[in-house]
C-alpha cells in the first residue's frame, strides 16, 4: 500500500459519520438484560413485536437506533416495575397508532387477513372433493 | 374444467400486478403522526437543558396562551436548519418552549450559541421519555399546544420557510 493510500485509510477510520446520532451513552437497560429471566423473557417478547420508529422495518429488539435503545430501556424498566406487556403495547399504540405494533389486531381492516386461511382451506376442500369424485367416476 | 377458468391465472396476475404497481408508484410516506393530537400533554417534569433557560414541566405548557413545543437535539442537523424559521416564528409573536432529546447541557449551550436561542424554556429529555410519551418519532418536530395544555397540531421534520404561515395559523386557531 502506498503512503498516500495509508493516510487516506487512517483518515477514513478517524472520520466521524456526518449524520451522527447522539453522543450520550445508552439508557441503563437498553443493552442490559433484566436480572430476573422470567421478566426479561416477557420484555423480550414485547420488544420483538414493537416496531422501531427510526429504522422502520426492524423491531426495537433488532435496532441500533438510539430511540430504539431508549424504548427498550423503558420497556424493561416498566416490566420490572410490574407492568403487563399488553398494557405497555396499548400505551404505545395510543401514541403511535397500530403502526408501532407488529402484532395484528382484530380491527375491521384486518378481517380479510384472518379470513384468508379459512377461505383458502375451504377452497382446497372443494377442489379436493371435485378430484375425488371425478376419480371415483372414472373407476 | 369450465372455459372461463382458463382466464383465472391471467386475471390473478393482472390483479397482483396492479396492486404492486400502485404500491411502487405511490409516493413513499414514512411519516408516523402522533395519536396524541387532540389529547392533553402527558404529565412530565424535565430538568433544564441550557444554562440560561429554566426547566420545563407540563404545567408550563398550560398557561392560557397557545405555545409551540419544539423537539430538537444539538446533534441533529435539520434542527440547525430550522433555526431561522423558529426565530421568524418568535418574531411573529409565538411563544416557543423546547425539549432537547438525548442531550447534554454543554452541547445544548454550544448549539444555541451558534444557531440562536428562540426558546423560553428548555427541558432535557436524556432518555427520550417525553418524546415517546408525546408520540413523536424523531427530531425535529414541533407541536402546537393550546392554552389548556392540549396538543393541537404536530409538524414533523424541520420547519421550512413555507411552513411558518401554516404554524402561525395553527397557533391562532388554538387561541
Amino acid at each position: 500500500m502506498t503512503v498516500r493510500g495509508l493516510i487516506a485509510l487512517i483518515l477514513l477510520v478517524l472520520a466521524t459519520p456526518l449524520v451522527a446520532q447522539t453522543a450520550l451513552p445508552p439508557a441503563p437497560y437498553a443493552d442490559r438484560q433484566l436480572d430476573d429471566p422470567r421478566l426479561e423473557a416477557k420484555a423480550r417478547d414485547l420488544m420483538l413485536t414493537i416496531r422501531c420508529l427510526t429504522c422502520q422495518s426492524q423491531s426495537i429488539a433488532d435496532s441500533n437506533a438510539s430511540m430504539a435503545g431508549d424504548m427498550r430501556s423503558q420497556i424493561r424498566e416498566r416490566i420490572a416495575a410490574g407492568e403487563e406487556p399488553e398494557a405497555i403495547r396499548t400505551w404505545l399504540i395510543d401514541r403511535y397508532g397500530d403502526w408501532v405494533s407488529y402484532e395484528p389486531t382484530a380491527a375491521p381492516i384486518l378481517w380479510p387477513l384472518w379470513a384468508a386461511p379459512v377461505l383458502l382451506l375451504g377452497l382446497g376442500f372443494v377442489l379436493m372433493r371435485g378430484r375425488i369424485r371425478r376419480r371415483k367416476g372414472k373407476v | 374444467m369450465k372455459r372461463w377458468a382458463i382466464w383465472l391465472p391471467l386475471g390473478l396476475f393482472l390483479a397482483f400486478f396492479g396492486l404492486f404497481a400502485s404500491g411502487l408508484l405511490k409516493p413513499d410516506d414514512r411519516l408516523i403522526t402522533s395519536k396524541m393530537v387532540g389529547k392533553p400533554v402527558p404529565q412530565f417534569a424535565l430538568p433544564a437543558a441550557a444554562s440560561d433557560r429554566p426547566a420545563l414541566s407540563s404545567a408550563d405548557l398550560a398557561t392560557g396562551q397557545p405555545r409551540l413545543l419544539n423537539v430538537f437535539a444539538s446533534w441533529c442537523v435539520p434542527c440547525a436548519a430550522e433555526a431561522p424559521q423558529l426565530m421568524a416564528l418568535k418574531q411573529a409573536g409565538a411563544q416557543i418552549d423546547a425539549v432537547a432529546i438525548r442531550d447534554a447541557r454543554p452541547d445544548v449551550d454550544r448549539f444555541l450559541g451558534r444557531w440562536g436561542n428562540p426558546y423560553s424554556r428548555i427541558g432535557l429529555d436524556a432518555r427520550s421519555s417525553l418524546q415517546i410519551a408525546m408520540g413523536s418519532s424523531g427530531v425535529p418536530e414541533t407541536f402546537v399546544i393550546d392554552g389548556k395544555g392540549v396538543i393541537r397540531h404536530q409538524h414533523i421534520g424541520d420547519i421550512r420557510a413555507e411552513d411558518v404561515p401554516v404554524i402561525l395559523a395553527k397557533l391562532a386557531e388554538a387561541r
